[in-house]
């Protein structure tokens, strides 16, 4: 198990994340900036579910789509403050979390992925058909971008730059207080035996739900920041394939590996950018690309970059 | 809600449990994977799509129907047991967790393949019979749902037979019951592993042979007929290769009343809410047998 960095590291790469829009040469590139940080959250969130309590949940995306849901549709139909819609967007996501996952993580083997693939099939039909609230399959008009403040409107692409580098760098943050504490310890024990670890008196259950419902919080925003910034929901933003591709994304990146939520989040953001118009070749790469990461590299990119690190202190000693 | 008429509600019950026992084959495959590995084999679904497109492919392009099948389904047990020869088995720490993720892969790569390769739009073929319709007591019933129903039972008939009487049907029971007891009495385990991802394919195969001259496939079908198999499976209780039948013909059939009674537009979210309901009030599935594992 990898070590935690100091967190000061974590300051360091966010501070140099914040000189992106500075130096991006148009709107199109800041925002994919924006998409990246997004991912960035929801990545990390599941690192934790998967990477490091070992639990397969399929329907993070459907977290994300609650919260952009929640605050998309409380300000587009009932015209609340987008900043209001933040706290209902974390409600949302947790109560959706807090109802899967008290029954699933309490039970051993497959069940989280059973449970999270039928909540994952359940909402998606909810978006599509409750038309009235979400615009069923066309989708979600009319949300409204982030607030006007200090005279200058934050619907820029540089407001929403900094709405979401917040949220990467709290969500990073939440994760590395959290496995530096006493819990992040016993997340360790439970993916190492959670015979054991139960045997010393863990409660294994209580901390994996806390942890799924921490996840789905942090979806839960993601979602928030997402509908504020692009304006517009719809459904296949938030199916199946998408939770597929994040969990994707926490192999490709480092399967609970604390800096590998943001390598896994670069190649999910940039794969569809650099494929182009070749991009019916998403499925292909991102599925050979997780069996190869996993055959050959299990630990992913980060373990790469360490390895790397290493290999390059012995070279100047 | 429409008057329940008893025709109307024949035509329900024959539909849902000729779904049902697509599902149940597909579960099936789950399930004989599961006992081999304990891990979820989520390519299973895409297997089902495979056959099903590979044959309308061959139709397409003018070989007989029966020989593109025959072809199809050779194909597709190929490709899962090269899933297992070329990724499984080479898994430096094949734990549950890391062949589920494994599948996972290899089911969006085999969709993504699909897709390019043959595109998106859905395709099939005529079954044996045609379009002929069976009238029985004013309902109105597809041949071709009599060949799904034939076609799982004889799968199922036969997998039977070869467990229950061949020595390598029991050499395969033996390394799912205890792995490292069946090593030790001489069993290879990893052949009866490679085996079971063959039978799983070849259930998964079938299933999408029979099911497409009534449905049409495209290569997006394959995930939501792998979730109703997997459905099936855990509804009959993991690693129960009967169970995984019956769960799937019960799945099918209460889906069918579902769209019926309640609505067709939310049928599926009625379907998995069911499921869950059955999950977590009975976690070891329908016919499972209850076993204290909560630790």
């Amino acid at each position: 198990m990898s070590g935690l960095p100091h967190p000061a590291w974590l300051g360091l790469v966010f501070v140099a994340l914040l000189a992106w829009p500075f130096l991006s040469p148009n709107d199109y590139v800041t925002l994919l900036g924006v998409g990246f940080l997004v991912n960035v959250g929801l990545v990390v969130g599941l690192n934790l579910v998967a990477g490091y309590c070992g639990q397969v949940s399929l329907c993070h995306a459907t977290f994300f789509g609650l919260g952009a849901y929640a605050s998309g549709v409380l300000a587009a139909r009932y015209g609340w403050d987008p900043m209001a819609g933040l706290p209902a967007a974390v409600a949302l996501a947790s109560l959706g979390a807090v109802i899967i996952g008290i029954p699933a993580l309490r039970l051993h083997g497959h069940y989280l992925a059973m449970a999270t693939l039928g909540f994952s099939a359940i909402m998606t039909v909810m978006f599509n058909e409750l038309v009235s609230l979400t615009g069923g399959p066309n989708g979600l008009l009319g949300v409204p971008g982030f607030v006007r403040d200090f005279g200058h409107p934050v619907d820029m692409p540089l407001g929403q730059y900094l709405v979401a580098w917040c949220y990467a760098g709290l969500c990073m943050l939440i994760a590395l207080r959290l496995l530096a504490s006493r819990t992040g310890r016993t997340m360790r024990a439970i993916t190492f035996s959670e015979l054991a670890a139960g045997g010393l008196g863990v409660d294994t259950a209580r901390v994996k739900i806390a942890i799924f419902v921490l996840a789905a919080a942090m979806a839960g925003a993601g979602g928030w920041v997402y509908v504020h910034v692009n304006q517009f929901a719809s459904p296949e933003t938030f199916g199946f394939l998408r939770s597929v591709l994040l969990l994707t994304a926490v192999a490709i990146g480092g399967w609970g590996r604390f800096w590998g939520p943001l390598p896994g989040a670069l190649v999910l953001t940039m794969t569809p950018e650099v494929l182009g118009r070749f991009h019916d070749f998403e499925m292909l790469i991102f599925g050979g690309a997780l069996v190869l990461v996993l055959l050959a590299y299990p630990g992913g990119l980060a373990a790469l970059g360490a390895a790397l690190r290493g290999r390059l202190r012995r070279a100047r000693a | 809600m429409p008057p329940m008429d008893a025709a109307a509600l024949l035509q329900v019950l024959f539909g849902g449990l000729g779904t049902g026992a697509i599902y149940g084959l597909v579960g099936l495959g789950f399930s004989l994977i599961y006992r081999a590995t304990g891990a979820v084999n989520f390519a299973q679904g895409e297997w089902v799509m495979l056959a099903g497109m590979a044959t309308a492919a061959g139709h397409m392009a003018g070989f007989a129907t029966g020989l593109a099948g025959a072809a199809s389904l050779l194909l597709v047990v190929a490709v899962g047991v090269a899933s297992y020869l070329l990724a499984v088995q080479r898994l430096r720490d094949a734990s549950p967790l890391l062949i589920t993720m494994v599948s996972i892969g290899i089911a969006i790569f085999t969709k993504g393949a699909i897709m390019v390769t043959l595109g998106k739009n859905p395709t099939g073929y005529p079954g044996p019979l045609g379009d002929a319709v069976l009238r029985i007591a004013g309902a109105a019933i597809p041949a071709q749902s009599l060949i799904v129903l034939a076609a799982c039972a004889g799968f199922i008939f036969a997998l039977q037979v070869f467990f229950a009487r061949s020595r390598t049907g029991l050499a395969l029971r033996a390394a799912a019951a205890d792995r490292d007891a069946a090593a030790l009495v001489g069993v290879p385990v990893q052949r009866m592993v490679m085996l079971s991802f063959g039978l799983a394919a070849a259930a998964g195969a079938v299933a999408g042979l029979v099911i497409t001259p009534l449905t049409l496939i495209d290569y997006n079908q394959g995930t939501m007929l792998g979730f109703k198999g997997f459905s099936a499976a855990m509804l009959g209780g993991m690693g129960h290769p009967l169970g995984a039948v019956a769960g799937g013909l019960l799945l099918g059939t209460l889906e069918g009343l579902a769209g019926y009674a309640i609505s067709s537009r939310f049928k599926e979210a009625v379907a998995f809410l069911l499921l869950l309901a059955v999950l977590f009030l009975r976690p070891s599935g329908l016919f499972g047998k209850r076993k204290a594992e909560r630790v």
